[in-house]
């Protein structure tokens, strides 16, 4: 059929984990946000959700680090982390590995995508999910993009991969919808946790709403490593979004919780 | 430096429920399989989770590693500002620290 659904969120670990910690107002604003777009995600009747995500060394490492890939399983278990720090039981996602199979060849014709029929899902799938589907009755099929272990890929072919992904979703006959998942900045799993360049993420997230490719992709790793840290790094998948979606975003929810160690986003955006 | 192998067994040790349980039945056989310097080895038979983020481990690696030692949150971060008093500044990886060891952005 077609992308029924586009849009974005943050999945820190402490989104779910460290939620005692957080400042009850702020949290239950974000929260809500979280689920108002799983509630917009259900309204779109999707079959299937594709989940663009940037892991944590749950299945990829050095020794072989693909710059993308898609899950091709019917099931995927998860979290990989410990239930109680993670603050989300151990349970079974949903996959379609006939549906993954024809996603995967569309998109080979554009980009060298590696692909996974075992995937354990960590934080950045299952904090979304956790929220987005908390049933976990909707197959979800697991897509990654490199953030984590450089080098890492151009931003260009992050936006062309999201292309691709889109080209491959008009080709089935199911409703797709997909889910891009990073921080803007931040400074994760370090002393630094919980700065956040709040003008930085407004900056990149005026770009994502226009939809603007050439502002978008304006950015280096240089840069963004100054300016936003290595989670910054994540807006690939951000990026992968506007190219799959073509339309205009809105950001639903911005607000930095530093003890969520980013700047708490929820968004969706037009499928044009 | 042998960064990558130090990496590559904080993931094994994260993702492996067998691995965590060698781990635990005999840390030094474990890391024979692994090819690190002496100082790499003495930070993780140690639990050093100061000294492995100056040696460069990645933040998403290292946290595992000090949640399966018990250490609650705001305990980890302080690990790895004390790490930085004893030993120096980052040397390695992208995980560098930014800000003072005295400073505390979220609080903890």
């Amino acid at each position: 059929m077609s992308l029924v659904f586009a849009g974005v969120c943050s999945h820190a670990p402490g989104i779910t984990g460290r939620a005692h910690l957080a400042d009850p107002a702020s949290k239950d604003a974000f929260h809500a946000e979280f689920h108002a777009l799983g509630d917009a995600l259900a309204k779109a009747k999707p079959d299937a959700l594709i989940v663009i995500a940037a892991e944590h060394f749950a299945n990829f490492f050095m020794d072989n680090m693909p710059a993308y890939a898609i899950g091709m399983a019917d099931h995927y278990d998860g979290p990989i982390e410990d239930p109680g720090w993670l603050g989300i039981a151990k349970t079974r996602v949903p996959g379609n590995a006939a549906l993954s199979l024809r996603l995967i060849r569309s998109v080979m014709n554009e980009v060298d995508v590696a692909f996974a029929e075992e995937w354990k899902l960590d934080h950045g799938i299952m904090v979304p999910l956790h929220f987005l589907t908390p049933t976990y009755e909707l197959p979800v099929i697991p897509v990654n993009i490199n953030c984590q272990g450089p080098p890492l890929t151009p931003l260009t072919r992050a936006w062309a991969f999201g292309a691709a992904l889109r080209t491959a979703c008009d080709a089935v006959p199911q409703r797709i919808a997909i889910v891009g998942t990073g921080g803007i900045s931040h400074w994760p799993a370090t002393p630094d946790s919980g700065k956040i360049n709040e003008a930085w993420d407004r900056e990149f997230l005026a770009r994502w709403q226009r939809n603007d490719r050439a502002a978008l992709l304006d950015y280096t790793d240089e840069s963004t490593y100054r300016d936003a840290g290595q989670g910054g790094f994540e807006i690939r998948t951000f990026i992968a979004v506007a190219a799959a979606a073509r339309g205009r975003g809105t950001i639903r929810h911005y607000a930095p919780i530093p003890i969520f160690s980013v700047g708490c986003t929820v968004g969706t955006m037009d499928v044009a | 430096m042998s960064l990558y192998q130090t990496q590559k067994f904080l993931y094994h040790l994260n993702r492996d429920p067998a691995v965590q349980q060698r781990y635990r039945d005999d840390l030094p056989a474990l890391l024979a399989h692994y090819e690190l310097t002496d100082e790499e080895r003495d930070a993780i038979l140690a639990g050093d989770i100061g000294k492995l983020y100056v040696l460069g481990a990645n933040g998403q690696l290292l946290m595992h590693f000090a949640a399966l030692l018990g250490m609650p949150w705001a305990d980890y971060l302080e690990a790895m500002r004390d790490g930085v008093r004893r030993h120096g500044p980052v040397r390695a990886g992208i995980y560098a620290m930014t800000t003072s060891t005295d400073e505390k952005v979220a609080g903890v």
